[in-house]
């Protein structure tokens, strides 16, 4: 037992730290802070930044381009990104289509697709959820039936909370191939180009006002054989892998501390009767109640991604983190609101596309409000904290996997 | 004892309740959110034409209200349907304190006020003073027979529309003291008066308001100079009452709309209601609801009461509404899923309803410390 970093990882901790100070520039890490959206150029740019670097592909093999990190590494990674405001990268071809692609793409498709991901030519969604298939993703309808001549196959259907659809020219889509056999077994992993004709996105605006989701529809949509992904109907394997991919940095223990040092220093300056708020008994206990709940799932954190060093994959933790993560997460960002006192309640709508010029923030705190409620979604995208749960008790409880 | 509303009172709630369900449905409300005003003029006249404001104000202030139970009654009802006009701040704040301290010219407002023919806010809280109503910075200097104001009043709602705000400025004392603190009516287009507007996350709008050298004469003063606190405490009693019935409201709709969404919504082939996980969390909802009410009962009933038992019962409720409206905007989305994150579901702009309320008129820590000192004295 031995809590402290190596050599190794202290030397790459400072190559990280120096890396961001020279290379992310001001502009971006005031938006992050600020909670501003980026907007597609800027982070098209911040993705060229770490693709020079070689750092854009942490969890790729270098036989792919990618920067072969271990888990403590990618761990330092997250933790100063997150500390620094940089932007997150875009998960979706990255870090969640270019590993089905590795495992189970063949050799064409990934001399193809994996090197437009690195380069940012492609900018991939998913297509995973629709309006009636959420939680339980296997129930999904939209359809994909091969032509006669066996060239294409023709795609209907819809696809919803599609994340930055609007700047997408690719989405990997789950679509249903054969509707005789039981729901997993019947679904196709697909690539499709949004610029396809059938192909439509429609904005969905979110309760703060952002736009970063969509809905995708497809209208006889013509793909060639050629992108579907590994055999068909087999896409449910290649997904729940994906899945797992989806899960790195679940516990979000970076953005969790990034965002409890900006409440400590709103609460420094912010006055209660005359005194700072972070003096204040009841509010000092609200933020060190959270913070001690951090340090201990930092530690959890650190537990499983050393046994993922070492090679073992995570399963059932991976839902605790989520849960965990969410959980401290969201009680942040009450504490983010509630610390602003009245200069919670201003809509910065146009903050969120980049000004946000003639809103009263005394703290520069941004639009804590605004996120708050944006950030509801976490205990609901990516697996349910309910279904989380379930994972959980199925496994401890029930003793299956 | 008997918990159940006059007749007058149950007429207004099932009028007002028939007439929100017809006119303020959830596309007429949000196109009135994404107006430049924030409000709807026609919906505003035709508040005040069924008499919702007029129940706000007493017989003697020129009203047929103005108790407890007259708020919480007009206010439950607003909630449920997420009204966004400033019906609070135009006549529960300002209006109720010129009711309460204008003289007779002063009090000539109210009638058009009543009549839906004035708008008004209250500008109070400043950038430093958090939730402290006694903290007050702005200052009356009486220059010869002038007074004058200066300072920085802050997310001041309604300050746009108002045709005149009722500012605290301190004419005397320390920076907290609670003797030294005056009411002025200041016409908004008052010379030095600056407003710097902007929507609020929940609807409606608000301002940061500065004054520099505004000139006024005592005729503005309202009341007594130097003398205004105790008034202020009992009209943020008052606005607490309604604010909280308000968000009780707004949580009855919570609950209806994620009731009808576990009913109708099917996964894994059932609807979601079925799984335990779920029930057992919906039930907590309803406990809460339950007490929620009583809370605001509390609060209402005990409005007309001396100062220390009403200010128990409005830092009791307004901690519990904190506490029960987090729970219950925070569980109706997660229950909900992805369809409660999007703008154009009632839910959306419900539980910012209910959530922001605790950023008005002191939050559940606020006024769980302020319980504390009150039961202590």
């Amino acid at each position: 037992m031995d809590l402290r970093y190596s050599d190794e990882d202290k030397a790459f901790r400072d190559e990280v730290r120096s890396f961001l100070k020279e290379k992310l520039p001001k502009e971006f890490s005031d938006k992050i802070r600020k909670g501003q959206e980026l907007g597609r150029e800027n982070q098209e740019r911040w993705h060229a930044i770490l693709n020079e670097q070689g750092w854009l592909a942490p969890n790729w093999p270098a036989s792919f381009g990618g920067a072969e990190w271990n888990a403590v590494q990618r761990h330092i990674f997250e933790e100063e990104a997150a500390a620094a405001n940089a932007p997150r990268i875009v998960p979706f071809g990255l870090s969640m289509l270019a590993p089905v692609l590795q495992k189970f793409g063949s050799k064409e498709q990934q001399d193809y697709w994996l090197p437009r991901i690195l380069s940012g030519e492609d900018w991939w969604c998913q297509g995973y959820s629709e309006p009636g298939a959420g939680s339980d993703l296997a129930s999904l309808k939209t359809t994909a039936v091969l032509n006669d001549a066996g060239t294409h196959y023709v795609v209907n259907g819809q696809k919803t909370w599609t994340t930055l659809g609007q700047h997408a020219n690719m989405i990997f889509c789950l679509v249903r191939t054969n509707k005789d056999v039981k729901q997993q077994e019947g679904i196709s992993f697909l690539l499709i180009d949004m610029d396809t004709p059938g192909v439509e996105v429609r904005p969905i605006i979110l309760l703060d006002g952002t736009h970063e989701v969509n809905e995708v529809w497809f209208t006889d949509v013509e793909v060639p054989v050629e992108n579907l992904v590994g055999e068909q109907d087999k896409g449910w394997t290649y997904a729940k892998y994906l899945l797992t991919h989806e899960r790195t940095n679940i516990a979000g223990v970076g953005f969790s501390q990034a965002g409890l040092a900006a409440v400590k220093r709103v609460a420094r300056a912010e006055m209660a009767g005359g005194k700072p708020l972070a003096q204040n008994p009841h509010f000092a206990a609200r933020m060190a109640q959270v913070e001690i709940d951090l340090m201990a799932m930092a530690t959890t954190n650190l537990r499983i991604i050393s046994q993922a060093a070492a090679g073992s994959a995570p399963g059932v933790e991976a839902s605790m983190l989520k849960v965990k993560g969410t959980i401290i997460r969201q009680e942040i960002n009450d504490l983010a609101r509630r610390a602003v006192g009245a200069y919670a309640m201003p809509f910065a709508s146009e903050a969120v596309e980049g000004s946000n010029a003639g809103l009263p923030d005394p703290h520069d705190a941004g639009p804590v409000a605004a996120q708050y409620f944006n950030y509801r979604k976490l205990s609901i995208f990516g697996g349910s904290n309910e279904i989380q749960r379930g994972i959980i008790a199925k496994v401890k409880v029930g003793g299956g996997a | 004892m008997n918990f159940d509303l006059t007749e007058e009172r149950q007429m207004l709630q099932d009028t007002l309740r028939r007439f929100l369900r017809d006119r303020y449905d959830t596309a007429t409300r949000n196109t009135i959110l994404d107006s430049d005003s924030g409000m709807s003029a026609d919906i505003w006249a035709q508040l005040a034409e069924l008499g919702v404001i007029g129940a706000l104000f007493t017989e003697e202030q020129g009203g047929f209200g103005g108790k407890g139970f007259d708020l919480a009654v007009v206010f439950e009802e607003l909630g449920r349907a997420g009204v966004v006009e400033p019906v609070l701040d135009s006549a529960v704040l300002a209006g109720g304190l010129l009711a309460d301290l204008g003289n007779e010219a002063q009090q000539a407002h109210v009638e058009t006020l009543i009549g839906g023919g004035l708008h008004m806010a209250f500008a109070h809280g400043e950038p430093s003073s958090r939730y402290d109503l006694n903290r007050v910075q702005t200052t009356a200097k009486t220059d010869g027979d002038a007074i004058v104001l200066n300072g920085h009043k802050a997310v001041v709602a309604n300050a746009e529309a108002a045709d005149y705000l009722v500012v605290s400025a301190r004419e005397s004392g320390a920076v907290d003291d609670e003797a030294g603190i005056s009411l002025f009516l200041v016409p908004s287009d008052a010379k030095g008066l600056t407003i710097q507007g902007y929507a609020l996350l929940a609807g409606g709008r608000a301002a940061e308001v500065m004054l520099d050298n505004v000139q006024l004469t005592a005729a503005d003063r309202l009341g007594e100079a130097g003398s205004a606190f105790a008034a202020i405490e009992a009209r943020m009693a008052a606005a607490s009452v309604a604010q909280c019935a308000e968000t009780l409201g707004a949580m009855e709709t919570a609950t209806e709309l994620t009731r009808d969404y576990l009913g109708t919504r099917k996964q894994f082939g059932r609807p979601i209601g079925t799984f335990q996980a779920l029930a057992h969390r919906f039930s907590d909802l309803l406990i809460e609801m339950e007490q929620a009410r009583s809370a605001v009962i509390n609060a209402a009933g005990h409005l007309e009461e001396d100062r220390k038992l009403r200010e128990i019962n409005v830092s009791s409720t307004k901690n519990l509404m904190g506490r029960a409206g987090r729970l219950v905007a925070e569980e109706s989305i997660q229950m909900h899923g992805g369809i409660a994150m999007t703008q154009e579901y009632e839910l959306a702009h419900i539980a910012k309803r209910i959530t922001m309320a605790d950023h008005r008129f002191g939050d559940t820590d606020h006024h769980l410390e302020r319980f504390i000192a009150l039961v202590a004295a």
